[in-house]
């Protein structure tokens, strides 16, 4: 299979200009330039290449969506926030491949003709904010970014803009109030971040993969892209695998790849005797699923006919040695600390399912609770400004849909069951299939 | 507050950043239309320097950017790693979130603990080291794992946990 995000990962110093060039690097932006703005999205539009920050939009048709060009400024956000716990593969394409993002940013920015792009990198990902800015120097050196590319009159910027910690920047436009300087507040749209985004200029916010994506798509051609996956999902995914497998880590396969393959073939299988018992497809929000449910096909459109989201494909595998009482536990304490506090639904009801879920676990449920748990998590659906409140909201209905068994036996029995997670790191030669 | 070349500042004197950050801070500002835009990567500048972000920190960043007292407040509180109080030398944040807690994470975080004296959220007395419980810290496929400073720790086991906080002991 054609690797394209991870086809530099196990060379020595992969991350580096010399090694990127030597595989054809930045051929792609020579091309992109040689065409023109219509032709390259419609190459991605023709790659079914859907965004990979967890709502699967698809690129091209994005793009398409940036207001016209009046010769003010126009911005490129690329999203490299990487929170939704679970997800682990953007960090690694900024430290592994800097320069696949680094060309993907400029061939987008071209096709929206941007000449400002902003890389927003969490906080704590010190080391891929130093290898992106050392990439960034690299290619200015070489005249893939900067002032006229390749002679072709289009000037290019880019710009490391670091988080300071907050789960809800990752989202688009509390992501642009970020940059801005301001709380990560979420916007309220209309307007669209394509008409009016940063400093309130047409604005494209894409994730890091997704980003990546585009060199290859462009090299190749849209045909070729979206061959590669399955019907409306073009190309090849990095599935981030954690938990309790053999192998957890990031494993570049087609899109479409059965959840089955992926737990039991790349990722090892579990870890011990202990079987399946629940996985969390996408990434925490994504509604959990059973065992019986793992022949999905790991796209957009299967997870979605199963009642759960690809998200980040940020897949987090349960053996039957975890209480689901206490995970859903963590979930709700990771929203409940991360809602902007902006949407009353959000800031209270967090709160709320955090405190009926600990009571639940600690034993001290009372006869209502779980129904109550399930009310507080309706009324937040749907009711916010930005999809926090759906997230946090998510994984419990799923949870008390899938495991309500499990959550009626600690307020039945008045305890939980289950010992706490000993300490098992789980040593594996890192694998990217 | 002392400023980090170890002077002491005369009493009522504003603070200044120090020519290192005022170099980095004429760098940032190009990048951005607006100078606000600067605002976090100057904060997060202000918090190196000075360890925390006081009253007279939030002034100095407020006076050098031009930004009312307030609106540097509001930004500067909703950040979690924008502190407002000094942390230790070493800042151990420990990831609890759902791939690390199915490896143990609970573990580890009541080991150190038990090593350092001291519970979640505090500083030993010595100043050496703050431990904090955080959430997903992006590296789940290799779970536990625990951040100190700017460097990552994966893998946990006992034996890496002990490594680490000698390390920090010795540096
Ligand atoms: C609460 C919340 C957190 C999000 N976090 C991230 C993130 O960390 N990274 C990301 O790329 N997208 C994140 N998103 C999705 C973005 O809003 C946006 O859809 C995405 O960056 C668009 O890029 P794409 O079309 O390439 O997927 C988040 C959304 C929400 C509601």
């Amino acid at each position: 299979m054609d690797r394209i995000f991870t086809r530099d990962w196990d060379k020595p110093q992969g991350h580096l200009l010399s090694v990127y060039e030597e595989a054809g690097g930045y051929g792609a932006l020579k091309k992109a330039l040689s065409m023109t703005r219509e032709a390259v999205m419609g190459e991605v539009k023709a790659g079914n290449l859907r965004g990979r920050g967890g709502a699967g939009f698809p690129a091209g048709v994005k793009w398409g969506f940036m207001a016209k060009d009046d010769g003010g400024p126009r911005y490129l956000c690329i999203n490299a926030d990487e929170g939704e716990p679970g997800t682990f593969k953007d960090r690694y394409i900024m430290e592994r491949s800097p320069h696949l993002m680094l060309e993907g940013a400029a061939i987008t920015s071209f096709a929206i003709n941007a000449h400002a792009c902003y890389i927003y990198i969490r906080g704590e990902f010190y080391s891929a904010a130093r290898r992106v800015r050392e990439a960034i120097d690299e290619a200015v050196k070489a005249g893939h970014l900067g002032k006229n590319i390749h002679g072709s009159g289009f000037d290019l910027d880019i710009h490391v803009h670091m988080g300071a910690g907050a789960y809800v920047c990752g989202e688009e436009s509390a992501l642009i109030e970020s940059i801005e300087g301001k709380p990560g507040k979420p916007r309220s749209r209309p307007p669209f971040p394509a008409a009016v985004g940063l400093f309130n200029r047409p604005t494209i916010v894409n994730n890091v993969e997704t980003i990546a994506a585009v060199p290859s798509i462009i090299e190749r051609g849209g045909a070729w892209y979206a061959a590669l996956g399955t019907p409306g999902n073009g190309g090849t995914k990095l599935y981030c695998v954690s938990g309790h497998v053999k192998k957890p880590g990031i494993f570049e396969l087609p899109m479409g790849t059965p959840l089955r393959e992926i737990i039991f073939t790349h990722a090892g299988g579990m870890r011990g005797a202990a079987p399946l018992k629940a996985v969390i497809p996408g990434g925490s929000s994504t509604p959990v699923l059973t065992p019986q449910e793992i022949d999905v096909k790991m796209d957009f459109d299967g997870l979605k006919a199963v009642g759960s989201m690809l998200g980040s494909a940020a897949t987090v595998v349960f053996d039957d040695t975890a209480c689901m009482v206490r995970s859903l536990a963590r979930l709700a304490h990771f929203y409940a600390h991360e809602s902007c506090g902006q949407c009353t639904p959000c800031r209270e009801g967090t709160h709320w399912m955090a405190k009926i879920v600990d009571r639940i676990e600690s034993g001290k449920g009372r006869a209502g609770d779980i129904d109550l748990l399930d009310d507080v998590a309706s009324s937040i659906m749907g009711n916010t400004i930005c999809p926090l409140g759906d997230a946090a909201a998510m994984p419990v209905s799923g949870f008390l849909k899938k495991f309500r068994v499990e959550f009626e036996e600690h307020v039945t029995t008045g305890r939980c069951r289950f010992p706490p997670q000993a300490l098992a790191p789980v040593k594996t030669d890192r694998a990217w299939v | 507050m002392h400023p980090p070349d170890g002077t002491v500042p005369e009493e009522g004197m504003a603070l200044t950043f120090s020519d290192k950050a005022e170099a980095e801070i004429k760098a940032l500002l190009p990048r951005y239309p607006a100078g606000e835009a600067a605002l976090i990567p100057v904060l997060t500048l202000a918090a190196q320097e000075y360890g925390a972000l006081t009253d007279d920190v939030i002034d100095l960043v407020s006076t050098r950017l031009g930004i009312p007292p307030t609106r540097v407040l509001a930004t500067a509180t909703f950040y979690t790693m924008l502190p407002k109080k000094p942390v230790g030398k070493h800042h151990v944040q420990v990831c609890t979130n759902i791939a690390c807690s199915l490896l143990g994470a609970e573990h580890v975080v009541e080991k150190l603990e038990r090593k350092l004296g001291i519970r979640r959220g505090e500083t030993t007395a010595d100043g050496l080291f703050t431990l904090s419980e955080v959430e997903c810290l992006g590296s789940c496929g290799s779970a536990p794992v625990m951040m100190v400073n700017e460097t990552f720790h994966e893998n946990l086991d006992e034996d890496a946990i002990d490594r680490v906080l000698e390390e920090c002991r010795r540096g």
